[in-house]
């Protein structure tokens, strides 16, 4: 083939590329559509305004990253509930076990994604700041 | 008009002084917005956005960048020959805007009286009743954008880096070696005007409402002129010179700062005179319909040319990949200049018998 051909569909290629609409997304001030599905920041359901956890320990139990601390106790009422529940975000791979082996579905993903923050201590989530608001 | 200096009239040193200004000011910004829009170009043939952020679409870009190089620590490496480095970037980015003084960017313009010539060193004389200019203008062109070379290589020896060393010869090679190409392949031109003055040229082109150009005569000189001018500049698909893969950052290893800055504008004033070059001698210079009447239509098409030329080479850029150095090497030698020569004597053969 000669050599000039090639050229020629390169460049048509490329000025066909420029009326293309760029696929940017410009991230602080255009938000990305989060797929349905998403497995984000973790949330605890809550139900009657109590978390609706029975601390059964399945969540740490499963956690292949064992970022979950529960720590069970009883309330007024003889009710077994977590009185610590804590995730290090540090450490979860956010492989959604959890919330699969939940009896109660108690934890959900949320589409939270944003999770940066600026000492290593904000990362763990204690129990008030994982509840639903 | 009753002041003169020298012999000449005083508005022939204001008229120069403005057109020195205008030229000057106006090559200076458009370099400044040539990377701004070689980012946009590449950007959006890659379909992404380019610069956003610095005022509305990135259009501060370009002056946010010089501030940011200005304000950057100038080193100056322990072992370089200090001298020598100090001066290499002023080398090469001087011719790259000296050349502008020949190229005819509009036609004749009346100022209070006073015919003005669009083109720096050039005056229209009243008694004689035409332009004057530089008579061997291309010549000026290729002793300077030879001179730019020097700039180059100087920078890659001061440096006492083996990559500058290594990307200052290659430049000096490839440059040499494309100027031929590029020299020879213009020759066919002179052989159809018969003249080297620049203003000649463009009025030889004016015909035809302004299409009798040098380019549907001479396609394939104006083809090799071009490429050959790419190579000569170090732009892409040629700019081995500075080819990050293999010598890190070429002969501006090195350098920081202003001094570095001063070698990125010389490489896109090298391009805008290229692409000057090229439309004068081949797309008719500031030639189109209706220059007649409107006499400053002219600057008008120059620049369209000029900037449509550019986005020639930023396409260019945004499609093809960097050639291997022995391609390069094959592709100045073995094909542009057997090419090159043939072109010539066909055209000599042709113009012979006609």
């Amino acid at each position: 083939m000669n050599p000039i051909t090639p050229i020629i569909n390169g460049l048509k290629i490329t000025l066909k590329h420029m009326f293309m609409k760029p696929v940017t997304l410009q991230y602080p001030t255009e938000r990305p559509k989060v797929a349905k599905r998403y497995r984000g920041l973790h949330a605890l359901n809550v139900s009657h305004d109590k978390a609706k956890c029975v601390a059964c320990y399945l969540c740490p139990t499963v956690c292949p990253a064992k970022c979950i601390t529960v720590e069970a106790a009883e309330d007024a009422n003889h009710d077994k509930y977590a009185s610590v529940y804590e995730i290090d975000m540090l450490r979860c791979i956010f492989c959604g076990y959890c919330v699969e082996a939940c009896p109660v579905d108690a934890v959900k993903m949320t589409e939270e994604f944003e999770l940066a923050n600026y000492n290593r201590q904000d990362f763990i989530y204690s129990k008030e700041r994982l509840l639903v608001k | 008009m009753g002041i003169e200096i020298l012999g000449l009239p005083l508005m022939y040193y204001i008229a120069m002084v403005a057109k020195v200004l205008v030229a000057f000011v106006f090559v200076l910004l458009t370099v400044a917005y040539a990377t701004y829009a070689e980012r946009k170009i590449i950007g959006h043939m890659q379909v992404r956005l380019g610069p956003m952020r610095t005022g509305w679409h990135g259009l501060l870009q370009p002056i946010a960048d010089g501030v940011k190089l200005f304000f950057k620590e100038e080193i100056i490496p322990s072992q370089a020959s200090t001298f020598a480095f100090l001066v290499a970037p002023l080398i090469a980015l001087i011719p790259a805007f000296i050349t502008f003084a020949v190229i005819p960017f509009g036609g004749v313009i009346e100022v209070a009286g006073y015919k003005i010539p669009l083109q720096i060193a050039a005056y229209y004389d009243t008694t004689a009743g035409q332009v004057f200019d530089v008579n061997v203008g291309v010549l000026y062109i290729l002793a300077m954008s030879s001179l730019g070379v020097y700039g180059i290589v100087l920078a890659g020896w001061a440096s006492n880096s083996k990559y500058s060393l290594m990307g200052g010869l290659r430049a000096s090679a490839q440059m040499i070696s494309y100027e031929l190409a590029a020299g020879l392949s213009i020759i066919a031109v002179f052989m159809l005007s018969g003249t080297l003055s620049l203003t000649k040229i463009v009025e030889l082109q004016s015909g035809f409402g302004g299409f009798e150009w040098y380019l549907f005569k001479q396609p394939l000189a104006a083809f090799m002129f071009f490429v050959c001018s790419l190579a000569e500049i170090n732009r892409t698909p040629f700019d081995l010179p500075e080819a990050e893969t293999e010598l890190v950052s070429g002969f501006c290893t090195e350098y920081s700062s202003m001094k570095y800055a001063m070698f990125f504008m010389a490489e896109y004033a090298n391009m805008v005179t290229v692409c000057a070059l090229t439309v004068t001698l081949f797309l008719g210079g500031w030639n189109g319909p209706l220059t007649a009447a409107i006499p400053l239509l002219g600057p008008v098409y120059f620049i369209a040319k000029v900037y449509f030329l550019m986005f020639v080479c930023m396409w260019i850029r945004a499609t093809l990949p960097r050639y291997r150095y022995d391609q390069l090497m094959h592709l100045g030698w073995k094909v542009f200049i057997p090419v090159a020569l043939v072109n010539i004597i066909v055209t000599g053969i042709i113009g012979y018998f006609i």
